[in-house]
């Protein structure tokens, strides 16, 4: 973008563009959180209604693909802070190369969790209402996790998915020259999106891997 | 230039923190502290949360409206949480109204049938409906 067409007529400047755009993204990021909230809420309930079921089902997770999972997530969340900061200094083939890691981390997870991790647990018996075959004690109540397990894993997935074709969009518009330190809010937003999306696999690990007492 | 623009070694010390913290949380999980497991679990997210909202999500050099949006997310969200809970919790401390006592009497029975057959409470208690008898009997056996 040209320093000339980088402010948007209906700013004053461009610190109010910029902090417009970061506004908008916190105030979706707020809605997120409820969206979560109520998926949250709903686990630590049940989690409190059948918890022996649930810590059975915590330990029949793999940790150590969790532990690595939430690494490679937290890299990619660095290689973004790095990307934003290199937008902000103008430098477009850093920028590129930092996207470009970043996706590649994000799909790293997400082959991770699905191709690793559900297929597992798919072969393993526990995919409720699609290959259940464990029938021991509270067994229905173990398979109340796995719905949970599934459903929350899930629908962070689909948020990683929608982040790398946010990414790829991103590292077109980076590769065609429309970024500047005037103007990068998109980078900037999407970096807030990919952000909060780590933060709720960092609440995602402790709760479904962790807390069932592995000792 | 718009923005503040971090020094590249801060991010790598929030990076080398939050796998530091990931490290911990996971080795924490393998001791046995009681109740005291899932508070540390919850209080090392809350510690790495906050890492990537001040550094990363750049909150610490964001304005005050910034901060609003995300204290409005928390407030609520904390909302969701004590109210949902103080009814889960609550239950037990008023007595079951005379009134309610055979149904309940009538959940109970089916609860243990449940837990016997594997069976859907909403299958059971049809059953039970169109002949009490013949379905608790089913279930039990």
């Amino acid at each position: 973008m040209h320093s000339s067409t980088a402010l948007a007529e209906q700013f004053d400047d461009l610190e109010q563009q910029h902090e417009s755009s970061s506004f908008g993204m916190w105030v979706f990021l707020a809605t997120e959180v409820m969206f979560f909230g109520g998926l949250f809420t709903a686990y630590i309930i049940y989690r409190n209604f059948y918890l022996s079921a649930f810590e059975a089902g915590s330990r029949l997770l793999d940790v150590k693909v969790g532990a690595a999972n939430t690494a490679v997530l937290l890299c990619s969340s660095l290689t973004m802070a790095l990307g934003v900061r290199a937008a902000q200094l103008g430098k477009k083939k850093l920028l590129v190369t930092f996207l470009v890691l970043t996706l590649l981390l994000g799909l790293a997870f997400i082959g991770i969790k699905l191709g690793l991790e559900w297929r597992h647990d798919y072969l393993e018996g526990f995919a409720p209402g699609v290959n259940w075959t464990f029938h021991g004690p509270d067994w229905r109540h173990l398979e109340l996790f796995f719905c949970f397990y599934f459903f929350l894993t899930g629908v962070h997935a689909l948020h990683m998915v929608i982040g790398v074709g946010i990414l790829t969009t991103l590292i077109i518009m980076a590769g065609r020259g429309r970024f500047s330190p005037q103007r990068y809010n998109p980078v900037e937003v999407s970096g807030l999106y990919w952000h909060f999306v780590d933060i709720v696999w960092i609440f995602l690990y402790p709760l479904l891997y962790l807390i069932g007492g592995r000792y | 230039m718009v923005g503040h623009v971090v020094h590249q070694r801060l991010y790598i010390i929030v990076f080398a923190a939050l796998i530091g913290l990931t490290a911990l949380t996971t080795g924490v999980a393998f001791i046995d502290l009681g109740k005291w497991n899932t508070l540390a679990a919850l209080a090392i997210a809350v510690c790495k949360a906050s890492l990537v909202v001040l550094f990363f999500m750049h909150l610490r050099w964001s304005s005050g409206l910034m901060r609003m949006a995300l204290l409005a997310a928390f407030v609520w969200f904390a909302i969701l949480v004590a109210l949902t809970l103080s009814d889960e919790f609550t239950r037990q401390w008023t007595p079951v109204p005379s009134s309610w006592e055979a149904k309940v009497q009538q959940q109970a029975r089916v609860a243990r049938a449940c837990a016997h057959s594997g069976r859907s409470p909403q299958y059971l208690t049809r059953r039970t409906l169109s002949s009490p008898k013949s379905a608790v009997a089913r279930g039990s056996s």
